[in-house]
């Protein structure tokens, strides 16, 4: 049996406001979120002992290199390249770390720039694989993939293009109330529907769109926050995987699909617990596939339940409240913290937008790192409001 | 299914040409054992020694056993589309020029999953054939056919960039009196060519046969000698911004080993055709071909060098010639390089001795040379890069390939 994480909490969501392009590199990003957890925690930098770093941007430098431009003298450092999947991780991580005592108050960020030709030259040097195998055959990115497992889905499930559709507007929807994202505007299903066609099915409603942003929290001892007067989210539960299944010839289920039982089973809930959802949405396949494996519908019956519900913050069943990717953006790595951020900040009472009523307990999941045909990392975990 | 090829219009003067542009060519080194084996025709993945796993894409240890024991091995190409997509945006100029660019995921039965180009003919959901060909940049891309041939297959628009198949194509064959050059224009027109430009040196030196070669429609005899620039810059002026396909049959063969002679006189004029003559074809219709890399249909694509088996390594009864082939061979791997950046393939034909007068004394097999035209004909449509005709050079490329040391002693001893 897993240990705990008593009395070990997230706080001080930050999400510094994303822009489309940027000028600036990915180190002034970074020290943006750093400056605001600073100020919205009231520390000062030699207070925070734990620093945690993810970003694609970044090269030459890593976190080390960066330590020093921010001037702080950490006693536990971390760089997690794991795409989408960084948030949860950095959260588990640096958990584990204070629990242990190897640090105090540890600053988890994540930042990214994006220049006019940031995206293009990240793909054609993503890994080793996307090099050799994909990259050459002219795709943008992770985008054939996803169209390869979207018409893969509306052939063997029964998917429709409105299917999916339902999920981005509801998503836009609760953008619209977040300031941060770059998309303001509603999204009608006709304007889904009638998109430029990117890589078929997929149309332009269906992609992320590339960006500059950065995310952070803290994660510290529940005694320290309260001492501190930070209002904060509980760490019930959390897992990851990387290269699940690597058997399966399309990645039709992701690593949840392994380890969801045991994150219900170490947080004491189940998925009818949960208040709202915080799902990775780079694509909205990826989220009927994480509805699925993190156990919220059987597999193969997803497409119902997206009929059934609605996604909305005050829905039947809240998912991605601040608007996820798809309508805030895709600030690189920061994509990874997104959902995580929004659920500390719902859970903590301090929702930046939409608001969900009364959330108790919520669900965040990540995925992240097309290295060749599919993604490779998968984490999860399941937060608990402070006063519950 | 694809609709058969229809004859390109004339060319509008009036736009400008389009630069070439070709796909992302970057490869890990241990990625480029698919190129090896796509420029020669084959279809070969990584295959574990120790635990018979096969693997895709490549890597330097096996996924199932870390062994290091992995070996590029020819296997099973049948697989089947799992799912398929039409790119209709892309990031590369190469592609986005070519829009809309369909792509699919192929479980193939001996194991792996790839990402290939989708022929338009295989139907989603269904068995196909998956090949391993050079794309425009020159390396090796996956490409899912169809299970069975369809008509006019080879016609589809996307397939011909990875090929350089001659049909509605101009070509230039420097040589076409000799034995070889004739029997290169019949199969060229056969191929479907649209038209032939037929180099012929010394015009007023008759050659049997060549007249029905002449008389045929698609043809355009044109004086030309490798030795001459004036003849070269002169069919340049006249033809030059036609030319698709090149195909350099210009030879000169004294058989002779280096001690038979007691001057240089024969190496030199082997050299002056073989070597120098290459240099001169390349620095003259070269340039004008590299900004043709990507003219519409039927733009630039495919340089021809007729080398020989003995290039690789020296065949004494054929000494300096074999030296001037060497040499050739060497120019030609400069050519291919600096013609990549345009698209264009520089194919290298290594045959045995072939059926003609300068091989009288050499006993059989040897290629005829309507088998040797066969085999370029076939090394275009099929878009290989190294092609080694007929059962001798077949024999001699493998043994070279287990051991160059052996084979220079036994082709000594065969003198």
């Amino acid at each position: 049996m897993r240990k705990p994480y008593h009395d070990v909490v997230a706080a001080v969501p930050v999400t510094i406001p994303y822009v489309r392009y940027s000028t600036r590199s990915a180190h002034w990003w970074i020290a943006r979120a750093l400056e605001a957890l600073l100020q919205e925690s009231g520390f000062s930098k030699d207070t925070i002992d734990g620093f945690c770093v993810s970003s694609f941007t970044l090269a030459p430098d890593t976190a080390v290199g960066l330590a020093q431009q921010l001037g702080v003298s950490p006693r536990w450092l971390d760089h997690i390249p794991m795409g989408g999947a960084c948030g949860l991780v950095a959260l588990r991580r640096a958990a584990r770390a204070v629990q242990a005592g190897d640090a105090d108050v540890v600053a988890c960020i994540a930042g990214d720039t994006n220049h006019i030709d940031t995206f293009r030259l990240n793909l054609g040097s993503f890994s080793q694989f996307a090099r050799d195998a994909t990259y050459p055959y002219g795709a943008g990115g992770p985008n054939a993939t996803f169209a390869l497992l979207t018409s893969y889905y509306m052939r063997e499930y029964g998917f429709s293009r409105e299917d999916f559709g339902k999920l981005c507007l509801a998503f836009r929807e609760n953008a619209l109330k977040f300031s941060g994202a770059l998309m303001t505007r509603p999204l009608t299903m006709d304007e889904y529907l009638g998109s430029r066609v990117i890589c078929e099915p997929l149309g332009l409603y269906d992609c992320v769109m590339p960006c500059a942003g950065a995310d952070a929290f803290l994660v510290l001892g529940r005694e320290r926050a309260e001492d501190a007067g930070i209002p904060y989210a509980r760490i019930l539960g959390t897992i990851e995987r990387t290269n699940a299944f690597p058997e399966d010839p399309i990645q039709a289920r992701g690593g949840w699909a392994r380890d969801c039982a045991e994150l219900y089973a170490m947080s004491g809930l189940g998925p009818d617990d949960m208040d709202f959802v915080q799902l990775y949405d780079d694509y909205p396949v990826v989220v009927v596939q994480q509805l699925e494996d993190c156990g919220f519908c059987p597999k193969g019956e997803c497409r119902d339940f997206v009929r059934q519900h609605t996604f909305e913050a005050g829905g039947s069943f809240p998912i991605n409240t601040s608007g996820g990717q798809l309508s805030v953006g895709q600030a690189g790595a920061a994509g990874g913290y997104l959902g995580l951020v929004e659920a500390i900040r719902q859970l903590s009472g301090r929702p930046h937008g939409a608001a969900v009523d009364d959330a108790a307990a919520g669900f965040v999941s990540g995925f992240g790192m097309v290295s060749y045909d599919r993604g490779l990392c998968t984490s999860a975990a399941i937060l608990a409001s402070g006063s519950a | 299914m694809t609709p058969p090829l229809t004859r390109p219009p004339k060319k509008n003067p009036v736009p400008r040409t389009r630069r070439p542009t070709v796909p992302p060519s970057t490869r890990s080194r241990v990625a480029l054992g698919l190129t090896a084996a796509a420029a020669e025709g084959r279809f070969a993945l990584q295959k574990c020694d120790r635990c018979g796993n096969v693997q895709y894409p490549a890597q330097e240890m096996c996924r199932a056993c870390l062994s290091e024991q992995v070996r590029w091995a020819t296997v099973s190409q049948r697989g089947h589309l799992l799912s398929d997509t039409t790119l209709h945006h892309s990031n590369e100029l190469f592609f986005r020029e070519r829009l809309p660019w369909r792509l699919g995921l192929v479980q193939l039965d001996c194991g792996p999953t790839v990402i290939a180009h989708v022929h338009d003919d295989c139907r989603s959901n269904s068995a196909v054939r998956v090949t391993a060909k050079l794309d425009r940049s020159g390396q090796a891309v996956m490409i899912a056919l169809p299970e069975h041939d369809t008509p006019h297959m080879s016609d589809e628009k996307r397939y011909r960039e990875f090929v350089c198949d001659p049909k509605f194509r101009r070509v230039l064959v420097t040589d076409g009196k000799s034995a070889v050059g004739q029997a290169l224009v019949h199969a060229l027109v056969a191929a479907g060519t649209s038209m032939v430009f037929v180099g012929v040196a010394e015009p007023w030196k008759r050659a049997t046969g060549f007249q029905s070669v002449a008389a045929l429609p698609q043809v355009q005899v044109m004086p030309l000698d490798v030795t001459d620039t004036d003849s070269l810059l002169e069919v340049a002026g006249e033809v030059g911004s036609k030319i698709d396909i090149l195909i350099n049959s210009a030879d000169h063969n004294r058989t002779s080993a280096v001690l038979e002679k007691r001057d240089v006189n024969t190496a030199h004029d082997e050299i002056e055709v073989n070597y120098l003559g290459l240099l001169r074809l390349a620095q003259i219709f070269g340039p004008i071909m590299r900004g043709r890399g990507a003219d519409g249909q039927n733009s630039a694509c495919a340089w021809v060098n007729l080398l020989s088996i003995y290039a690789l390594t020296n065949f004494p009864a054929f000494g300096s010639w074999a030296a001037s082939k060497a040499a050739a061979y060497s120019a030609s791997q400069c050519l291919r390089a600096e013609m990549r950046e345009a698209g264009i393939r520089v194919v290298n034909v290594f045959p045995g001795p072939i059926e003609d007068e300068w091989h009288q004394l050499i006993l059989p097999p040897k290629l005829t040379p309507a088998a040797l035209a066969a085999a370029v004909i076939g090394a275009l449509k099929d878009g290989v890069e190294d092609v080694f005709p007929g059962a001798v050079a077949q024999d001699l490329i493998a043994r070279w390939r287990e051991c160059p040391k052996t084979v220079e002693r036994e082709l000594a001893l065969e003198r």
